[in-house]
């Protein structure tokens, strides 16, 4: 059965008998395609996002911390990206996150591991390309997003990281637990509506904006006009697009419009991919605030590292998704 | 002598906690300085791994979320202690 066929029905019942535009026309197409996209993301991501956040609630930067400390060898790194992605990110705690590891002894490829998965791989990425492009896409983006967190961590950590970092990190420290009372149910279900209802606040505009821009192309572009933006399906799109993702900072929300745009206009879903992650795990403020904690050559070697992953990426889902 | 500072590591969010704070503090007559600290290592010596941080008389109170004025509000009160 079709979850989704009520929203086409109603879809089409508002363009026809309530907005009454002329049947098979452009502007009914665009319409109903816009009012259909807008009610099922919308759907998807309110499920999605509360799923994950209340999920989310078993998890503590604490356990996370426990969990790592001196896990070394690549079960850590594997270990913090899985913690990585089942954990909030919010720019505002990478450099507490990443201290509060490091100093209790966690190594700091693995620390690494844990900061690339975590903003990479986030509940509205993940929630927007499942309610977009479907399970096999969003599926991707998680493995890719993992396998790339993981391999980054390990190859920095033999890079003897430790030399490169800014202040004197005394490591090894006991941490003092927090002991915060662990949630009722009812806390939870309620903390997770609220996220929920927090993050929908935040990204309604650019959903609108995205699905906007979507019907408009889906409907009002030509087929020929699409072979103009083609060049980007280049051997070097997939660099460019990553490049161009440095110096952007928007949460996936953001970016997500012009994916759908870039892909609606033919350019390979690998490359759009590639953009999207370099936009989440390689954004130039998140560098500046890194630089506190790790000298100008570990931030570089951080960028090397994870763009030629991002870049190796992109190129296998473009052969992939052929 | 009661004391309120927000520890954060200078994001956006930190500032907001810092104003909407220093703005009840204000709104509820109460004569409480509200004092903002950029040192992430405080953060980290408490324990904590999120930003940022609301410390009434020393206690953290609220770590990495910003709570809607009401609860903020009720927060605030709860922890400070009466004189």
């Amino acid at each position: 059965m079709n979850l989704l066929l009520p929203i086409e029905k109603l879809a089409d019942w508002l363009v026809i008998d309530v907005f009454r535009v002329a049947v098979d026309s452009r502007a009914a197409e665009a319409l109903s395609f816009f009012i259909y996209d807008t009610i099922k993301i919308f759907l998807l991501l309110l499920v999605i996002i509360f799923a994950i956040s209340w999920l989310r609630s078993f998890i503590s930067p604490n356990q996370v911390r426990r969990l790592l400390v001196r896990k070394q060898g690549w079960i850590g790194n594997i270990l913090a990206a899985l913690l990585g992605v089942a954990t909030p990110f919010c720019s505002c705690s990478a450099i507490p996150m990443f201290l509060g590891l490091v100093e209790a002894g966690v190594p700091v490829g693995v620390t690494l591991s844990f900061l690339i998965a975590s903003p990479m791989v986030n509940e509205v990425a993940v929630g927007m390309l499942f309610s977009i492009f479907g399970i096999k896409i969003a599926g991707l983006y998680i493995l890719g997003g993992l396998v790339i967190a993981i391999v980054a961590g390990l190859i920095i950590g033999l890079m003897k990281p430790e030399q490169l970092l800014e202040m004197s990190i005394v490591q090894g420290n006991q941490p003092t637990d927090m002991q915060i009372a662990s949630p009722t149910w009812s806390d939870r279900m309620a903390s997770a509506w609220q996220y929920t209802a927090d993050i929908i606040k935040k990204i309604w505009p650019y959903i609108l904006i995205g699905v906007g821009l979507g019907a408009w192309v889906h409907s009002y572009v030509p087929a020929s006009f699409l072979n103009l933006i083609a060049g980007a399906n280049h051997w070097y799109g997939v660099p460019l697009a990553t490049l161009l993702g440095i110096p952007l900072y928007a949460n996936a929300a953001g970016i997500m419009p012009l994916v759908q745009v870039l892909v609606g206009k033919g350019v390979a879903m690998g490359t759009a991919l590639s953009f999207m992650m370099a936009v989440t795990a390689l954004s130039l403020p998140e560098l500046i605030i890194l630089r506190r904690v790790m000298k100008l050559r570990l931030i570089g070697i951080f960028v090397g590292v994870v763009g030629a992953g991002i870049i190796i990426i992109g190129y296998w889902f473009n052969f992939l998704l052929r | 002598m009661n004391t309120i500072e927000v520890l954060g590591s200078g994001c956006a969010k930190c500032q907001k906690l810092h104003e909407q704070v220093t703005k009840i503090v204000s709104e509820l007559g109460l004569d409480i300085p509200v004092s903002y600290s950029s040192d992430v290592q405080r953060i980290v010596a408490l324990g904590l791994m999120q930003s940022p941080v609301l410390l009434i008389n020393s206690k953290p109170v609220l770590v990495g979320i910003i709570p809607n004025p009401i609860q903020l509000q009720k927060i605030i009160q709860d922890n400070l202690s009466v004189e």
